[in-house]
């Protein structure tokens, strides 16, 4: 609608036009003829331009009709869309024959959650002092001997009078209210890799284990299914039920302000990181040096003054100079015949992934970085902290090779007494070979 | 500092607008013929791709740096993490299975249909096991509905930290999903549904995130789906069975759910007690935090996507959401929350799903901090920064649902900030 008036624009041109052509003409001496020529040809062009007026009067005239058609078309999809439908699915009762019922020794493989009070628990107990053992065996790769955690892996241990800190150190002592949850997550869900693969023993040692970190028992201390649940956590008591309703909810449900809301903005804090996206994907964060004294402060007349363009410091980013492990990462491809194998390994590796890392970039976790492993000296990447034995290993000068791969993965613990690895090995009849496969992708 | 000038707003203005003038004469008046129209181009030419080249479509290689990305150094692996969403990149409500964000605690598992088995027992007159086809079986829905970690935005308690809006606000996606009523299937094993029972739901990978939802919400909106967007889940998002929870924090989605158990109390797990609650200033915690509140945030112009076209009229666009129901109007602020207009909504929202929110508005080219502030139907207004610390101090991480502002420079370069 909004179009209409600009179509007439030409048509009234054209007239003003033939008009003043009209006037300048008739003016001057010319011959009778000529302005009868002329005359002719005003009229005509008269005629053209009340053609065009009445073209863009009908044209405009058509717009308009469709522009009121599609509003109707949209006012009766309005009216469509308000119509009732059924959207409701049938209700189901118990007499629905689908679904089998389940076994006793179906219920019993998975119904093992503990609940708070103790029940669900298996029978069996454990002492801190047999944890230890077991705990620095099965779980400092990542919390560290003492619970106190390694790199981002979570702190177990210690953190009391920290809650009311910015940054609460959240352990099991600190912070846990009910020992059950320490049963229930280290049975099902640890070690991490290797979940549900404890016994109910050294479950409740390993539980023992952390309460001793924590300085909760002492080392002669039998945790068992008795005692466990009413077993009385530091935090216990340090939690409410959700209370926004009555905190929250009943102050901000009010109508927002819109004018004036306040008489100035400071911007008080920048980024603190600022964020790259590489092509390749994921993120690269670099620390934002930029200060808030460089930004206006806010007011109802708008910005106190604008900042002049900044010069973006280009520095010449350094050249990545490709580490050997990277090198060797580029995969090569799998020779003819073993590439099913190679795809078995890289299942069988799986199991691996919690703790290592290989292909491009691939950097030392709670294992070691698995790039160009064969060949390679026991206990040599850098940055990594080995247990003695592959320190030990390195100084001997003992090689990765199939055989002394094979022999680790079989049984890690067995081929290299006292190695932080916590898996237990690789059970399955060619698993070994697929994954050494798999692990020869990524160089020699 | 010194090389500032501060030229009154006046100033500033008249300099913008001749500017302004003199990028759309630009646009306007094209000096010389544009090749790309008046030279014959080899796709006009030339013939595309044929069908089946690419049995199933990725989006086209201009658009791959549209994909999540993780922030490595926030986690000890991978395989224990989270990524974020591209929200600055996309428009609409709907999100794309390939780049909704994931967030696993033991990676993502590989399971085959074939292999699924779904238990209810505990508090039910006949224990079930169900099989994936059997799930098919029973009568289905379609929702759409928004999915949000409840540690999104986790990091800006502290202050202004990433800056990226995909970093800040991404671990959120909204999907429309196809399943059962949970409902449906308490009712088939004939479970207790009196109101002070509990559903325990459990997953079926390594991690076994397990959760407690009280009998109401388990009766009411909570769907046992396979399929998202109108295909199967993906691996990374709980193939083939997940949980949906609508409104309510995403660690209780569980995902490859594989057992419903009913109980006579909340289990306590240890995402319910030591992960998912939230220290108030006192060091007390609250617990069962389970609706993620009213929220918004301007996807664009943001860090990720400065306004590139300089001033002139452009779209200030965002998303909103609420855990307690529809998104019926958004607040946008320019100068960081001291005048607010309304802005127009894409679509009626959904209850409980992301709601798309616009402003069409003229840029002066003078420097802005933008805000969005999002009401939902229950009359709850979204909270600033400062409100939220007031009420809780700083000691959580979860449920962040404060106004985000960005500070947009001359350039339309956007930046996270905090303001007074």
């Amino acid at each position: 609608m909004s179009k209409s008036p600009n179509i007439f624009i030409p048509a009234l041109g054209g007239t003003a036009l033939a008009v003043g052509l009209a006037y300048g003409v008739a003016s001057r001496d010319y011959g009778a003829d000529k302005i009868e020529l002329l005359e002719t040809r005003l009229g005509q062009v008269e005629a053209n331009a009340m053609t065009a007026t009445e073209k863009a009067k009908a044209e405009a005239a058509r717009a308009a009709e469709l522009e009121a058609r599609v509003a109707e078309m949209h006012a009766a999809a309005a009216e469509r869309s308000a119509i009732a439908v059924n959207l409701t699915a049938p209700e189901i009762d118990g007499s629905l024959a689908i679904g089998r019922p389940a076994l006793p020794e179906e219920i019993a493989a998975w119904d093992v959650d503990v609940l708070p009070d103790g029940r669900g628990l298996p029978a069996g107990s454990g002492n801190a002092f047999d944890g230890e053992e077991i705990f620095v065996d099965k779980c400092a790769a990542c919390h560290g001997d003492f619970a106190e955690g390694v790199d981002n892996w979570p702190v177990l241990a210690g953190g009391f009078d920290t809650l009311g800190d910015k940054d609460p150190v959240k352990t099991v002592g600190s912070y846990w209210p009910h020992l059950s949850t320490v049963w229930d997550y280290v049975n099902r869900s640890m070690p991490f890799g290797e979940a549900g693969t404890l016994t109910p023993d050294e479950t409740y040692a390993i539980v023992a284990y952390i309460l001793y970190s924590n300085d909760l028992i002492d080392d002669e201390f039998e945790l068992t299914r008795d005692n466990l649940g009413t077993f009385e956590m530091p935090n216990g008591g340090g939690f409410v039920i959700d209370d926004r309703p009555a905190q929250e909810y009943a102050k901000w449900r009010t109508e927002p302000c819109m004018e004036n809301c306040k008489e100035e903005v400071a911007v008080t804090m920048r980024s603190v990181f600022l964020v790259e996206t590489p092509e390749e994907g994921g993120s690269e964060s670099t620390m934002n040096h930029a200060s808030v004294e460089e930004l206006p402060t806010f007011s109802a007349a708008g910005p106190s003054f604008i900042p002049v363009a900044a010069e973006k410091p280009r520095e010449d980013a350094p050249a990545e100079t490709p580490t050997e492990e990277t090198e060797a990462a580029a995969a090569t491809e799998p020779t003819d015949g073993n590439a099913e194998l190679v795809a078995a390994g890289e299942k069988v590796f799986k199991k691996c992934k919690a703790c290592h890392q290989i292909g491009e970039g691939a950097k030392n976790r709670s294992g070691p970085q698995l790039n160009a492993l064969m060949g390679r000296t026991m206990g040599a990447v850098d940055g990594f902290e080995y247990s003695a034995a592959f320190q030990d290993a390195l100084d001997a000068g003992r090689i990765w090779d199939e055989a002394s791969l094979a022999g680790f993965l079989a049984k890690p613990k067995a081929y290299m007494k006292g190695t932080k690895m916590s898996f237990s090995g690789l059970r399955k009849d060619g698993d070994v070979e697929a994954v050494t496969e798999y692990l020869k992708t990524f160089g020699e | 500092m010194d090389e500032m000038f501060k030229p009154s707003r006046r100033a500033f203005l008249r300099g913008s607008a001749a500017m302004a003038a003199g990028s759309v004469a630009g646009a306007a008046a094209a000096q010389e013929a544009d090749p790309l129209i008046t030279e014959l181009q080899d796709w006009a030419s030339y013939t595309g791709v044929g069908v089946d080249e690419v049995p199933y479509g990725m989006p086209i290689e201009f658009e791959k740096h549209v994909v999540r990305r993780n922030v490595e150094w926030l986690t000890a692996s991978p395989i224990s993490s989270i990524n974020f969403t591209p929200i600055h990149a996309l428009d609409g409500t709907i999100t794309p299975q390939g780049c909704a964000f994931e967030r696993h605690h033991s990676g993502a598992i590989e399971m085959r249909k074939e292999d699924y088995r779904l238990m209810i027992n505990g508090l039910v007159e006949t224990p079930l096991v169900f099989t994936y086809d059997d799930i098919e079986r029973l009568p289905r829905e379609n929702h759409v509905y928004f999915c949000e970690c409840a540690a999104n935005t986790g990091m800006e308690w502290a202050g202004a930290q990433l800056n990226g809006v995909q970093f800040t606000h991404g671990m959120i996606h909204n999907m429309e999903y196809t399943g059962v009523p949970l409902r449906a299937l308490l009712k088939a094993a004939g479970a207790d549904i009196s109101p002070d029972k509990w559903v325990y739901v459990e997953g079926a990978d390594a991690s076994s995130n397990g959760r407690s939802i009280p009998m109401e919400k388990a009766l009411d909106d909570v769907l046992v789906a396979f399929k998202a967007n109108g295909e199967a889940l993906r691996m990374e998002h709980g193939y083939p069975v997940r949980l949906v929870v609508p409104g309510w924090e995403g660690n209780m989605w569980v995902k490859w759910l594989r057992r419903i158990e009913i109980t006579d109390m909340a289990v306590e797990s240890r995402e319910e007690t030591s992960k998912y609650t939230d220290v108030l200033e006192d060091g007390t915690a609250r617990k069962w935090t389970w609706v993620m509140d009213a929220k918004s945030v301007i996807t664009s112009p943001s860090p990720q996507m400065p306004i590139k076209h300089g001033p002139g009229q452009t779209v200030i666009s965002g998303l909103a959401w609420s855990g307690h129901g529809q998104i019926n109007r958004v607040d946008v602020s320019k100068d960081g929350g001291i005048s607010w207009e309304t802005a127009r909504l894409g679509k009626r929202g959904d209850t409980k799903a992301l709601t798309r929110f616009y402003l069409d508005t003229e840029w002066d080219g003078a420097p802005m901090l933008l805000q969005a502030r999002a009401m939902d139907d229950t009359g709850y207004v979204q909270p600033t920064k400062e409100q939220l610390r007031t009420e809780r101090g700083e000691n959580s991480v979860y449920h962040n649902n404060c106004i985000q502002t960005w500070y947009v420079n001359a350039e339309g370069i956007a930046e996270n900030v905090e303001v007074s």
